[in-house]
């Protein structure tokens, strides 16, 4: 392990919670519908960070607490029954809802669990109910998905067959790419979790090896195991080397030799190193500081540094499990400084010291930032672009050259801001 | 429980955010989970500010549920004022933390500071944003004035002339996340500087605690936005005596209303009654012949309260339109829209539900929609033309250009705003009729975006080019698989860089490989 630097810090933090994940996830499982159960904040929030205008009627909702719910437990499960019922009827082309908890709804001590079992007995054969808590006392941000996948494993059936299982939500045309490339190495059996059919759940059992396509499911990776998965341990696919690294990993864990390996991937590798030249020719040797919100953070220094040779002042992450991030932290330069958690205005005034040429960070905190003359690059896009493969390396160098070219156009650093 | 699949109003401590961030000084502890803080994007992006909202978040866990929650309270709030050392603090809480009664706001008061400390109670389940603006407003209002209370003498609207000065007067409710505020109350000084009369305050917009306690200097409170700011009047004028207007001067005949009621109330003769007409080109543009067309168009309103009393006037009175439909999201402003409603023999819509909405607008088959950006989206999907007049806020709502709604520009900006989007619908007609002449084949895109364009045309237009192509490139079935996952907007560009590619290289089948050689060249 190379020699990073681990720090915490607690305090007032600057990130979204769980819910925000159902923004990607309902549109990965078109056949789901996500009804948290919380307040009109929850409503809010997903609809600020979704962009929710767009939609007709959008595969999710909130199903508001009011005054006379928080008065009995009783009359609360009543009340979501009737709201459930509503929406199914409205919505019948639902094959599963999720009952997604909430800061109130996990307060005031709402079982969902109880409700999806009784839900379940009722819509038979019809709707599939399962619940997990994607709120802001107990999840930031990407952790709501780790809750989705993991509420899903139960559904799962058993099967032995030897398979490759994708776990993690992944932009459709990337997981063609990656089945594509697995199938010339001769993997045949692939699948993906999350599944594009909610109701197309893969199979499986000790046979299953899994490998995993994001950094953030810990839950998830604990429940497969449980259920007798491999888990092939492996950098995440950010990037030319750690998509190399992770096509290793699964090649060795089916016995493909690394021959095999790279005469395939040689040539996507070639090409990728020809497209990244030109972001890294902006990238280079300027100044980088991550604050904490995706998790993709330690991946994303990790790629930024080694292929496009930025320097790294400080990686912030918003939960840390070294265990899943070992083959990552692996590869970091040495005396990187990792700070898990955030009490972010110590973390600003440490951006404002080091002077960067680019921060990550949240939507809140960009323009405040740029206002101050120093560029920034949001955290949000990085989970709906598709970043992940050889083939999308220069794209994702791209999201944080673009930043930086642009600044150069515009070469008025501060502006008055209105 | 209620089913929201989108909401108008943020909870109330959002509302309680947009008057902490439209002031100066002035530090909000607001004891929140961490999700909590995505509203800072709201101020961020939508209103596009260089400053962060002067919000800390207390940030507290699962974890901290079983110790002491009031420890972190207290922790945070030392911090804040040490911090940004606000002159004035704001303590309140959010939805989950209302549940686990802290207090935040009496922790505050027993920690020894020497700055005025307002506590917020904004009941989440029970209320929304504009409600927590305008309780945040005017508890602020009160607690920075109370003590003024008992030796100011009531404030007669005439006094002006005992000391011999122009008449003062406050604009009060312009807020962040309101409708045009920046450019109204540019708008509406600049109108009462012409007619003699001076602003003592605008606030919250820009104001400090200090300019709070400044605003007994005036003789009478504008109040611009009723949702906003008439708690706050309301009090001023029963603790101070100052009065305060009811015209919200949007359109022509409210603007002159408007410059009659407050030169009424602080008895200053009228002298320029007879230019006010010509102050704007509304009445004009509408009367001109061109506008002929406008007669009886069929009108839907829909917004907040203020803003959709004042577009069924303007629609009803000032242009000609028939106004089918009226309604308001603001359960506050609901008696107020039911009464405008019942003078134009409609039943007004009170809801909170959007679907809702688009289901009677659907009903009442209007020719122009004015809503919110969510009835822009439902008439997008109907084909019906719309203009934006009321919040919630998006980031189109903030444009860079001078766009009032109050006063005479905002009436010349009504007129633009409501005219052309009609004006496009003839258009479309036009289009629709002659769709079938040769000249009408390419690029005459709708302006109501794709709603008229069938996806898969596109597509057959693009197979029929493949086929066509001079240069003998055959697109293999892998390519052409790959081409249609790349998102529609970039898709042209793809295809012909592509193409470029395979023809500079001599490759005569296009397969998903090249597609992917090509845009590793081409980056």
């Amino acid at each position: 392990m190379s020699k990073v630097e681990f720090n915490k810090e607690t305090g007032p933090r600057e990130v979204f919670c769980g819910l925000t994940s159902i923004v990607w996830l309902h549109r990965r499982m078109p056949d789901a519908f996500f009804l948290v159960v919380g307040s009109r904040t929850c409503a809010h929030l997903i609809q600020s960070a979704a962009g929710v205008m767009i939609f007709a009627e959008p595969r999710f909702g909130t199903a508001i607490l009011e005054e006379k719910d928080l008065a009995g437990l009783a009359d609360a499960h009543e009340e979501l029954d009737r709201v459930v019922n509503d929406l199914i009827a409205r919505r019948p082309e639902i094959k599963t809802l999720f009952l997604v908890g909430s800061c109130p709804s996990e307060v005031i001590k709402l079982d969902l669990a109880t409700v999806a079992k009784k839900l379940n007995k009722r819509f038979l054969g019809q709707v599939r109910f399962v619940n997990y808590s994607g709120s802001g006392i107990e999840t930031t941000f990407t952790q709501g998905e780790d809750g989705a996948l993991k509420a899903l494993i139960p559904l799962m059936e058993s099967s032995d067959e030897e398979k490759l299982l994708l776990v993690g939500t992944l932009a459709n045309n990337v997981e063609d790419r990656f089945k594509k490339i697995f199938r010339n190495l001769g993997i045949t059996d692939i699948e993906s979790f999350p599944p594009r059919q909610s109701t197309e759940l893969p199979k499986i059992g000790k046979n299953t090896k899994v490998l995993l396509t994001q950094p953030y499911l810990s839950d998830t990776v604990r429940d497969l195991k449980h259920r007798g998965c491999e888990i092939i341990s492996a950098p995440f696919p950010l990037g030319i080397e750690g998509s190399t690294e992770w096509f290793l990993a699964a090649a060795k864990a089916f016995k493909i030799s690394e021959l095999k390996v790279h005469e395939i991937i040689s040539p996507l590798i070639n090409r990728a190193k020809l497209a990244l030249e030109s972001h890294k020719e902006i990238l280079k040797g300027k100044r980088l500081f991550l604050l904490p919100e995706s998790q993709l953070e330690i991946s994303l220094a990790r790629f930024l540094h080694n292929e496009c040779e930025m320097d790294l002042i400080e990686v912030g992450t918003p939960y840390l499990n070294k265990d899943l991030m070992k083959e990552e932290i692996n590869l970091l330069p040495d005396n990187t400084k990792i700070v898990e958690g955030q009490h972010v205005e110590k973390q600003l005034d440490r951006v404002r010291e080091s002077n960067p040429d680019l921060v990550v960070c949240g939507m809140g905190l960009a323009n405040p930032l740029e206002a101050e003359g120093i560029s920034t690059k949001w955290s949000i896009e990085m989970v709906f672009s598709p970043i992940h493969g050889i083939d999308q390396a220069a794209d994702l160098a791209g999201l944080f050259s673009k930043p930086l070219k642009r600044n150069q156009i515009l070469t008025s650093k501060t502006l008055v801001t209105h | 429980m209620e089913l929201t699949l989108w909401t108008y109003e943020g909870p109330p401590h959002v509302g309680a955010m947009r008057i902490a961030s439209s002031m100066k000084d002035i530090h909000y502890v607001l004891h929140a989970p961490q999700g909590d803080t995505y509203a800072d994007l709201l101020f961020t992006m939508i209103e596009r500010r260089g400053q962060r909202p002067p919000v800390t978040y207390t940030t507290f866990q699962a974890r901290d549920l079983g110790g002491d929650t009031a420890e972190l309270v207290k922790k945070n709030i030392k911090e804040a004022v040490e911090r940004f050392k606000p002159k004035t603090l704001l303590v309140g809480e959010s939805c989950t933390a209302e549940l686990i009664q802290d207090q935040p706001g009496a922790l505050a008061k027993g920690m020894g500071f020497d700055i005025p400390i307002v506590n917020l109670e904004l009941p989440a389940y029970s209320k929304k944003e504009n409600w927590g603006a305008s309780e945040t407003f005017y508890q602020l209002t009160r607690t920075l004035l109370k003590e003024k209370v008992s030796y100011s003498e009531k404030i007669s609207p005439l006094r002006w002339k005992e000391f011999g000065r122009r008449p003062k007067v406050n604009i009060l409710g312009p807020s962040l996340l309101g409708f045009r505020c920046r450019d109204d109350v540019i708008e509406i000084q600049r109108i009462l500087s012409e007619q003699g009369i001076d602003t003592n305050v605008v606030a919250p917009l820009g104001a400090s605690p200090d300019d709070i306690e400044r605003l007994i200097d005036a003789e009478v409170n504008i109040c611009l936005y009723p949702e906003i700011s008439e708690a706050s009047c309301e009090w001023l004028k029963r603790n101070f005596g100052m009065e305060y207007t009811n015209t919200i001067p949007i359109g022509i005949k409210n603007t002159i209303e408007f410059i009659n009621e407050v030169h009424e109330k602080l008895n200053l003769p009228l002298t320029n009654k007879k230019e006010l007409e010509n102050k704007s080109k509304l009445p004009w543009y509408s009367k001109s012949v061109d506008s002929n067309y406008l007669t009886g168009k069929r009108v839907f309103i829909f917004g907040d309260g203020t803003h959709a009393i004042a577009a069924a006037k303007i629609a009803k009175e000032e242009l000609g339109f028939e106004v089918v439909g009226l309604g308001t999201y603001s359960r506050e402003m609901a008696r107020q829209v039911r009464a405008t409603a019942k003078d134009l023999n409609l039943e007004a819509l009170i809801t909170n539900n959007y679907l809702e909405v688009e289901d009677a607008m659907k009903k009442a088959a209007p020719e122009l929609v004015l809503g919110t950006q969510m009835e822009r989206h439902s008439a997008k999907r109907l084909g019906i033309p719309c203009s934006v007049i009321s919040t919630p806020m998006h980031v189109q709502d903030v444009p860079a250009r001078y766009s009032p709604q109050m006063g005479w520009e905002g009436a010349n900006v009504i007129f633009d705003d409501w005219v052309h989007p009609l004006m496009m619908g003839l258009e479309e007609h036009l289009i629709d009729m002659f769709k079938h002449d040769f000249e009408f084949v390419d690029g005459h895109q709708s302006h109501l975006g794709h709603t008229a364009t069938n996806t898969k045309d596109i597509l057959n237009s693009d197979k029929k080019k493949e086929k066509n192509s001079k240069e003998g490139i055959i697109w293999t079935e892998s390519g052409r698989a790959e081409l249609t996952k790349v998102p529609f907007f970039v898709r042209g560009k793809v295809k012909t860089n592509t193409e470029k590619y395979a023809i500079l290289r001599g490759i005569p089948e296009i397969s998903d490989e090249t597609l992917y050689d090509a845009k590793a060249y081409f980056s």
